[in-house]
């Protein structure tokens, strides 16, 4: 009865084609201003010398050159800078993966006293701002002889953390009953219900956990900041803002290195962005 | 109804394979939250330097707080940087996702282009930023250039421009907020879009009465999270100005100072009375941005708010 007033029957206006046009014309103009850095970071690594410092700036780099790669990777000790974000990156998605889907686990198909007390607390403590705890675990890790380690950067994150437990816990809660019921049955226990039932089924958030917290140790500036000292043991990020503070009257190098540090993150994202737009649209809106 | 003997067992061992699972997070909850919380609230009432154990003072970092003009500055350079940044941020994503869910063809290719800034790893972001606020060589004033601007503003190099161009950076990574109104977007029944356009109500008002009301739920969560990031703003700042919070304390926000007062003057104990005084500011406004909010927002559920 609706169909005989829906729009399609209406005959299509001169007015909606403007209509579109105009939202795609507005649309290009947006993306374009904002690719337009990305275009200069990229572009920026591949001008000469003469070209980067001219006035008026150049656009469009000619010649092109990669001198600045090789430069710019000679000064930072870009291997070892690498090897350790991804030591401490891979090691957190490890600790995140398995404490948090155990904790969700519990706090999502097994009843127990106190379970809901303790899914309140940890939604509380994601209000609580880290400068809070901030001095005292510096001080607690400096007494157990953790500063200048990866310890401070891991560890904690073999010990749960509310976000990736809260989304972990809202798919869990979307398993069918009958399914953890029938493995029961079967005589697993709990442990065998969480490894051959939950886990094996939980593939899209375990991905979208282990990405979030991948990034999140790439791009943690601060931890490292406060924990580690010296240069060898410097993270991608702690090793850009100390290349940018010593040589920053070296823009075709710098952008070199921040290029080299955000192309695998790009790729990474092109890889896996349906992980990634569904872990962000996710987090915590609906249900 | 009085448990018997064996309910009651089995009711203690379902507690502890409960306990047992979350495990992690319990120890987790007391080593990293509650001892740091408490020792963070102790410490705040001390003298601490580290090297000599803490020393009782009672309320003198808090006094000394409100005498500490730094302090001050960095509150206004914080509340600036949110007044701005959080409103501005949810109208640029916002519009962005309104464009978006018209229907467009190649909404993929554009979403992507809007999101990939707010992938670029933070330090990295940091550093082009800087680039491209250069007053000669950078991008932005030369495209000011071609809009009649002669010389541009010194952006992170002038007091005044500072603050501005650090914002114009986070509407640059408003990506995460824009997929959320626009998953927000794609819930709205496309019937009441449909029956407010045949009642010839103006497409204003359609946004203004139904969509709006609609999305409030993803305005609201946006909104409360831009408030407590924006009070814990840190990185992006100290990356540009090298940790000075620069040109004359105009980028010195709330939590870089705090940190350098832990951290280069090694005064944990007033960092740790700033660090509360921190999280009674988040509190309070998260509380009443609820409260204010709370009739405002509409729930598809039915419940009110």
């Amino acid at each position: 009865m609706s169909q005989a007033i829906t729009p399609k029957s209406r005959p299509v206006h001169a007015g909606k084609k403007v209509r579109t046009a105009m939202t795609h014309g507005a649309l290009i103009f947006l993306s374009v201003v904002f690719l337009i850095p990305l275009y200069w970071l990229i572009t920026s690594s591949l001008k000469t010398d003469a070209q980067l410092h001219a006035w008026p700036p150049v656009w469009i780099p000619n010649p092109i050159t990669f001198e600045h790669y090789e430069k710019g990777l000679q000064f930072i000790p870009f291997p070892r800078m690498l090897a350790n974000t991804l030591t401490i990156a891979v090691l957190s998605v490890v600790g995140t993966v398995i404490s948090c889907s155990l904790v969700a686990y519990s706090l999502a198909m097994l009843s127990w006293k106190g379970r809901n007390a303790l899914f309140f607390i940890l939604l509380a403590t994601m209000m609580l701002p880290g400068q809070v705890t901030m001095v005292p675990l510096f001080v607690l890790f400096a007494k157990m002889g953790w500063v200048d380690t990866f310890a401070p950067l891991i560890v904690p994150h073999f010990f749960g953390g509310a976000f990736a437990i809260f989304l972990m816990r809202q798919f869990f809660l979307g398993i069918p009953r009958d399914l953890a019921e029938a493995a029961r049955i079967d005589g697993c226990g709990p442990w065998g219900i969480y490894y051959r039932i939950v886990m094996p089924l939980s593939r899209p958030v375990v991905a979208t956990v282990a990405l979030f917290s991948f990034l999140g140790a790439w791009n943690d500036y601060l931890g490292p900041l406060i924990y580690l000292a010296n240069p060898e043991n410097f993270t991608l990020s702690l090793g850009l803002a100390m290349f940018n503070s010593q040589y920053g009257s070296f823009p075709g190098q710098l952008m070199a290195v921040t290029t080299i540090m955000t192309v695998p993150i790009l790729v990474l994202f092109f890889l896996t962005q349906r992980t990634f737009i569904q872990g962000m649209t996710t987090s915590g809106i609906k249900g | 109804m009085v448990p018997t003997k064996g309910q009651r067992r089995r009711q203690r061992e379902r507690l502890w394979t409960g306990v047992a699972f979350a495990l992690p997070a319990i120890v987790g909850l007391l080593w990293f939250t509650a001892y740091p919380v408490l020792a963070s609230l102790y410490y705040s009432f001390c003298n601490y330097r580290v090297l000599t154990p803490p020393r009782w003072v009672g309320m003198a970092n808090y006094r000394h707080l409100f005498e500490d003009p730094l302090f001050y500055t960095s509150l206004w350079n914080t509340v600036y940087y949110a007044a701005f940044a959080v409103p501005l941020g949810i109208v640029l994503a916002l519009g962005l996702a309104l464009l978006l869910n018209t229907g467009v063809k190649g909404l993929a290719v554009y979403r992507t282009c809007f999101y990939v800034p707010s992938v670029v790893p933070i330090v990295a972001g940091a550093v082009l930023w800087i680039w491209l606020f250069r007053p000669q060589e950078g991008a932005i004033n030369d495209m000011l250039r071609l809009f009649g601007v002669r010389e541009g503003p010194g952006w992170l190099q002038s007091p005044e421009w500072s603050k501005p161009a650090i914002i114009m950076w986070s509407l640059w990574n408003v990506g995460g907020s824009m997929l959320v109104f626009l998953a927000g977007l794609q819930d709205v029944p496309k019937e009441l879009h449909e029956a407010a356009g045949l009642d010839g109500a103006k497409r204003w008002d359609s946004f203004r009465h139904v969509t709006l009301p609609f999305i409030s739920p993803q305005i609201l969560f946006v909104l409360i999270m831009g408030l407590i990031g924006a009070f814990q703003f840190f990185t992006p700042a100290y990356v540009m100005t090298n940790g000075t919070g620069g040109p004359v304390d105009s980028t010195t926000f709330y939590s870089l100072y705090l940190f350098n007062v832990a951290f280069s003057d090694f005064k944990m104990g007033y960092a740790c009375a700033m660090a509360w005084v921190l999280l009674l500011m988040v509190l309070a406004a998260t509380l009443v941005v609820l409260k204010s909010s709370a009739r405002h927002v509409y729930y598809a559920g039915g419940e009110q708010g």
